[in-house]
């Protein structure tokens, strides 16, 4: 069932929550065009984000065990892999740290990890899925952050995300049918590579044919707070910038054929729900489809 | 009761193609595609950068025969905007003869 706009709910009790991000410099939150390309694509991706020694005493703690697959699921984010743990260091660096709380708010929800570990070479790529069960969640999203420690060559096999694919109500590996989507995007990058990515976008990992490890450390956290404005709206109500929004917010991926149109209605909803422009749309589809005026007329007799 | 032989009794083997397609027609463009190979061993090579066909009737035309084409279904009331798995999915076959 569509839910109306009006019916979203904060994810948690407000009052419990400090609702300023008082220790972020503004700086480090994202723009109006990013959070844009973020409702459209399903994605953020920031390269070398991370300096080298973090990534370097990350790798050295994964091979030393010092990570669990899954810590105390559902406990306060920020009581997570605390000093020195490089994981810690690393996803609290401002720069992620505004990216995560410009997507769904200051103190987040740990929900789980996992140090993905592919050693190669390996033949068997993974089948494309979305991750956990059917997300029915009428607003807001959790997100999920890729975080590549070392350099992730074609042969690697990096994760593989389908862009524009997060609005789909699937289940799970139900998609293992599909091996080919045209626009599909198979991940290589240098080393301190983050990706910030909607819980629902569909992704694989493939097969790392060298003969070496690749590493994907993956880390899902939950809001806390209604996803709503969170990121830096300085420049929300500057005209260029909002038409430039929206043509991002418009644009169809080569995958979408006749269903693109929806694809646009379903960015549309989203962006009014985290930016409350209510009257934002693409080519009108909505205000034609939520036209019922009850305005009463009499011709003249 | 007849019961169904434990090994073929044939060499023919079936190789599967699905084709997914940007509308119901099947001259439509092919926005995703995957091979199920009945007549070897190896896993699918994935991630090809283009599909194999333009369109199913290219495919046709190159021997495959359309076994299965998606049924065209309007959308449950209140569930217009929901969207799912690839919705406009054909499937073809060739039948091949394998050494015995």
């Amino acid at each position: 069932m569509n839910k109306p706009v009006a019916d979203v709910a904060p994810a948690a009790d407000l009052a419990s929550l400090p609702t300023q991000q008082a220790t972020l410099d503004r700086q480090h939150l994202l723009s109006t065009l990013q959070m844009a390309e973020f409702v459209s694509e399903g994605f953020l991706r920031f390269d070398q984000m991370v300096p080298a020694d973090l990534c370097e005493a990350l790798m050295a703690e994964l091979r030393a065990g010092l990570y669990q697959t899954y810590e105390t699921e559902g406990t306060d984010w920020d009581s997570v892999w605390p000093e020195p743990l490089a994981a810690g260091r690393i996803f609290r660096l401002p720069a992620v740290r505004g990216v995560i709380e410009s997507l769904i708010g200051p103190h987040p929800r740990y929900d789980h990890h996992f140090p993905h570990l592919r050693t190669g070479p390996d033949n068997g790529h993974q089948g494309l899925h979305q991750d956990a069960e059917i997300d029915p969640r009428g607003s807001g999203f959790d997100i999920q952050i890729s975080f590549f420690p070392h350099d992730i060559g074609p042969e690697h096999g990096g994760t593989l995300f389908l862009p524009g694919s997060h609005f789909r109500r699937v289940h799970n590996s139900e998609l293992g049918r599909y091996q080919n989507v045209l626009g599909q995007v198979q991940t290589v990058c240098k080393a301190g590579t983050l990706v910030f990515w909607h819980t629902d976008l569909w992704h694989a990992g493939r097969a790392n044919r060298t003969a070496t490890e690749r590493y994907m450390f993956k880390l899902r956290l939950n809001p806390m707070v209604r996803q709503y404005r969170l990121w830096n709206t300085d420049d929300l109500h500057d005209p260029v910038v909002r038409d430039q929004a929206a043509k991002i917010l418009k644009r169809t991926q080569p995958w979408h054929g006749q269903q693109g149109r929806i694809e646009q209605m379903n960015r549309a909803r989203l962006w009014r729900e985290i930016s409350g422009d209510q009257e934002f749309d693409t080519n009108m589809y909505w205000r034609r489809t939520d036209n019922a005026p009850q305005s009463q007329y009499t011709p003249v007799r | 009761m007849t019961t169904a032989p434990a090994v073929p009794t044939t060499n023919l083997r079936q190789k599967l193609l699905f084709l997914y397609l940007a509308n119901t027609d099947l001259h439509a463009a092919v926005i995703a595609w995957s091979t199920f190979d009945g007549t070897s061993n190896d896993r699918p090579e994935m991630d090809d950068p283009d599909p194999p066909y333009a369109t199913a009737v290219a495919a046709m035309r190159d021997g495959w025969r359309v076994i299965q084409v998606a049924p065209m279904q309007r959308p449950a009331a209140g569930q217009e905007f929901e969207l799912g798995y690839l919705k406009f999915e054909v499937i073809l076959e060739k039948l091949e003869e394998v050494s015995a």
